[in-house]
């Protein structure tokens, strides 16, 4: 029990989440004890990680937890989400009588499983903290029990997870087997040949466990080929949800790929290089051409989702750290402006109505303008249109990726991101040019509003001042 | 004699039966689940041989973790699958078609 302070974040965000369980079990179904209480242990958990940020590289748990800079900033980047994604969906879970409490309590696990993953670097770890995660979302997708869509949606999760856990799992028996270790850092260790155990044969079987391992974090990330449950569960699942999927995770699913693929099977770079080139081309392009087809909004941000995860893998295509920080940068300022994407949506929502069809948004500009100015800067970010950030990040891994040697992917990342452009754009015409189907008013609680504007102002702001999370990105991976 | 790599084989004929099973299933859910603790007791399966043959107890360890995440999987599953079959009445895969595009 060496250096037990580098997880108290953790240890104290499990102890306030299991309070705040308990405290949902005496309050009314009315109340916003429980939205407070999660918030206000969000904030002390990170403040606490927002001192560890900066701190040297320390090791605990005989091996198992990090803390590095790393681990520090995105804890950090996943709290400041999840303190978002709770304020846009209070009031959203609270009209839809869907079960308030719980849908925070697990929020709060799947963060707690979020920052372990991150900071694993050790097989077990990173397992423990994924399955927490995991389960926590998949609980969340059934929240809503009387809506037969989001049951399905979460069976088509559960199976596709846990044959992705099942799949991640084989790999990680197949590394063990050929290195004789489950610690990340012995493992890398290992094949770089520093130890006499390494033979041909046990090359093979690493090189055999990385293409499972590979198969697992693509499923996770909802990469194709193995991007199928993607569109069903952003559809089926209540919009609350999906914004919590679509945010937070993805950045514990890049670290999750860094730890394994970077820190631990690094000197296979050869290898599992290829493999992410094809995965992030046939992203970009699915993600892209399918998404032009859609008419449901929720059903069009999750093949968005697919392909801003081919970029995301560009970045680490080519195996430099400057690749990887371009990726990091990349992962987090995605979610922020996914945040704000959902945010607007779940804001236009009210009881008994769901804004999740293009044409919910027509008149937006009319009916409310500064949310409709808030989603047309995301909607700028996510096609790449100067000077949301947007640009900034495609342009950092097209960079590395070009000075990679993978100028093909680059070229081909570039018309994709010009044919998604239309249909982002496709969404500022008709909240601006059409006329308003319903004239309901839209007017969110004054702090979501105020949380909002916040949100796209960041996503302006982090475009015309980049370096302000770039540096950030660079110490980790320095 | 029974070496490694007989274990490996059943490990990995168990593996490729799982997932089989839960892509050419379109019957029933309940199936699905099954495959899925199958492919995970398959896996540790790999974990003990590896963990016995190297004469590493970690793998061991692994597997006690593999067994009471999978036992907390089954309950959620099991438990979706009580929604759904609230809704639907029915726990038929191939009724599963509400969500496409």
């Amino acid at each position: 029990m060496d250096n037990l302070q580098i997880a108290t974040p953790e240890i104290f965000l499990l102890a306030a989440t299991c309070a705040v369980l308990v405290v949902g079990l005496f309050t009314q179904a009315k109340s916003n004890t429980v939205y407070w209480l999660s918030q206000l242990s969000l904030v002390i958990t990170l403040i606490m990680s927002l001192t560890q940020i900066g701190d040297e590289a320390v090791t605990g748990f005989s091996g198992a937890y990090t803390l590095d800079t790393l681990s520090a900033s995105l804890k950090s980047w996943v709290l400041v989400l999840a303190i978002g994604i709770f304020l846009y969906s209070r009031d959203y879970v609270g009209n839809r009588k869907i079960a308030r409490s719980e849908y925070f309590v697990l929020g709060l696990f799947a963060v707690s499983g979020m920052m372990i993953m991150v900071s694993a670097t050790h097989m077990l770890t990173v397992y423990l903290g994924l399955e927490l995660l995991a389960l926590s979302q998949y609980a969340m997708v059934a929240l809503h029990r009387d809506n037969g869509r989001a049951a399905e949606a979460a069976m088509k999760y559960f199976v596709l997870g846990a044959l992705a856990s099942g799949m991640l799992l084989y790999g990680m028996s197949m590394v063990y087997g050929a290195t004789g270790s489950l610690n990340l850092t012995v493992v890398a260790d290992i094949l770089a040949g520093n130890s006499e155990v390494l033979s041909a044969e046990r090359t093979i079987g690493a090189r055999f466990g990385l293409t499972f391992l590979i198969v697992g974090i693509a499923f996770k990330l909802g990469a194709v080929p193995f991007h199928m449950w993607v569109p069903d569960v952003y559809e089926g699942a209540p919009t609350s949800v999906t914004m919590f999927i679509s945010t937070a995770p993805k950045i514990a699913a890049f670290a999750m790929l860094i730890r394994l693929l970077v820190e631990g099977l690094e000197t296979l770079s050869a290898d599992w290089q290829q493999m992410l080139a094809i995965m992030s081309a046939l992203s970009m392009i699915v993600g892209n051409l399918i998404a032009i087809a859609q008419t449901n909004i929720k059903r069009m941000l999750a093949y968005s989702t697919i392909s801003h995860v081919g970029f995301l893998l560009m970045g680490i295509v080519g195996a430099t750290s400057a690749g990887y920080s371009a990726s990091m940068f990349y992962a987090i300022t995605y979610a922020f402006t996914t945040l704000a994407t959902f945010g607007v949506l779940l804001a236009v929502s009210r009881e008994g109505f769901e804004a999740d069809q293009l044409s919910d948004l027509a008149g937006l500009g009319k009916r409310n303008a500064l949310l409709a100015v808030v989603m047309l800067l995301a909607m700028f970010s996510l096609a790449g249109v100067p000077p949301a950030v947007g640009f900034y990040a495609k342009l950092t891994v097209l960079e590395s990726a070009v000075n990679a040697g993978f100028t093909w992917l680059a070229i081909l990342g570039v018309i994709m991101s010009v044919i998604g452009a239309f249909y982002y754009l496709r969404i500022i015409k008709i909240m601006f040019f059409d006329d308003p189907v319903d004239d309901t008013q839209v007017s969110p609680a004054s702090d979501v509003t105020a949380g909002l504007a916040v949100n796209g102002l960041a996503v302006l702001a982090l475009g015309l001042a980049p370096g302000l999370i770039m540096s950030a990105c660079i110490a980790a991976f320095s | 004699m029974i070496s490694l790599s007989h274990y490996l084989a059943l490990g990995a004929v168990l593996f490729c039966l799982s997932v089989v099973g839960i892509f050419l299933n379109r019957k029933n859910v309940i199936i699905l689940l099954m495959c899925i603790e199958l492919m995970l007791l398959s896996v540790n399966m790999n974990f003990v041989a590896f963990s016995h043959f190297l004469g590493d107890g970690a793998g061991q360890i692994f597997v006690f973790f593999i067994l009471t995440v999978a036992a907390a999987e089954a309950a959620i599953g099991l438990a979706i699958l009580v929604v759904l079959f609230r809704n639907r009445s029915t726990i038929n895969v191939a009724d599963l078609d509400a969500l496409k595009g």
